[in-house]
């Protein structure tokens, strides 16, 4: 699964590699606490992201935060956290293997992505995140860049939301 | 497609990401074994299904997760309004005179 899905001119879908992942889940009071130990302030509004070199960290709900690292700091982060636990009490979930991400580019990624997301994506920030539904599979969406997209999808949906993205590519290219 | 505020979220999306989940403001007995059979009855099964402004559950599963109340009327499917769960039922009076 390493070769890129599918592409045309106008988009395309690419399988990116490996990177940590990880679900946070503590009180917005003690959100200083996480960010020390994370090494990155963590946005307080949800959909809202922030990044720094390979490190990211998006707000997903009210108490939850998806954290991004290189796979190679996954197991300094638990235990950084882990330190903190002491005094704040949290849940770092690593949750790595649980999602495949999938990358699509270029001047057709909304429309394709429109295919299965029902919502508004022009109103998705750059930078920002989401967990929404492509075709009833839950997914997170970040958006990098105004034409660049990010899917993350958890690894038993991925065969069927590749499919539809495959298909629908080559929708695209035949001109529908 | 319905769209659905989500106070939590504070913005308004499609459907699709919510899960309805029944009527809302129902308390559960403090000592369920002091009631009779009828009363953990109603408690259990019997609801309102009222014609009109419907308050509800809602939980934004697919997205922040959170559960929420909404006020929605049953016979025009319109959503009147969506508060955080705990908060007290809106006032629909106040509700109309601001809009």
């Amino acid at each position: 699964m390493n070769a890129p899905v599918t592409s045309f001119d106008a988009v395309s879908v690419t399988l990116l590699p490996p990177v940590a992942r990880f679900n946070l889940r503590i009180d917005p009071k003690d959100l200083s606490a996480a960010a020390s130990a994370f090494g990155l302030t963590l946005p307080t509004k949800i959909g809202e992201g922030a990044q720094n070199g390979d490190r990211a960290a998006y707000c997903m709900g009210p108490d939850e935060w998806l954290l991004h690292a290189a796979e190679s700091d996954q197991q300094a982060i638990v235990s950084a956290f882990d330190k903190v636990r002491a005094t704040t009490p949290h849940s770092l979930v690593v949750i790595s293997d649980r999602e495949l991400t999938l990358s699509i580019k270029g001047p057709a990624a909304a429309e394709l992505l429109s295919v299965g997301c029902p919502i508004d994506l022009s109103r998705l920030p750059i930078g920002g995140a989401k967990r929404t539904v492509f075709d009833y599979a839950q997914v997170v969406l970040i958006r990098d860049a105004e034409e660049a997209f990010r899917l993350e999808v958890w690894r038993s949906y991925m065969p069927h939301v590749q499919g539809i993205l495959e298909i629908a590519t080559r929708e695209f290219a035949a001109g529908y | 497609m319905l769209l659905i505020h989500c106070p939590y979220c504070d913005d308004t999306l499609p459907e699709l990401e919510f899960a309805y989940a029944g009527e809302a403001h129902i308390v559960r007995p403090e000592d369920p074994s002091k009631l009779s059979d009828e009363e953990w009855r109603d408690f259990l099964f019997i609801r309102t299904n009222v014609k009109g402004v419907h308050a509800e559950r809602w939980r934004h599963i697919n997205g922040c997760g959170r559960f929420f109340n909404a006020l929605r009327d049953t016979v025009s499917d319109r959503f009147l309004t969506t508060y955080k769960a705990g908060e007290a039922r809106p006032d629909m009076t106040q509700l109309e005179a601001a809009e």
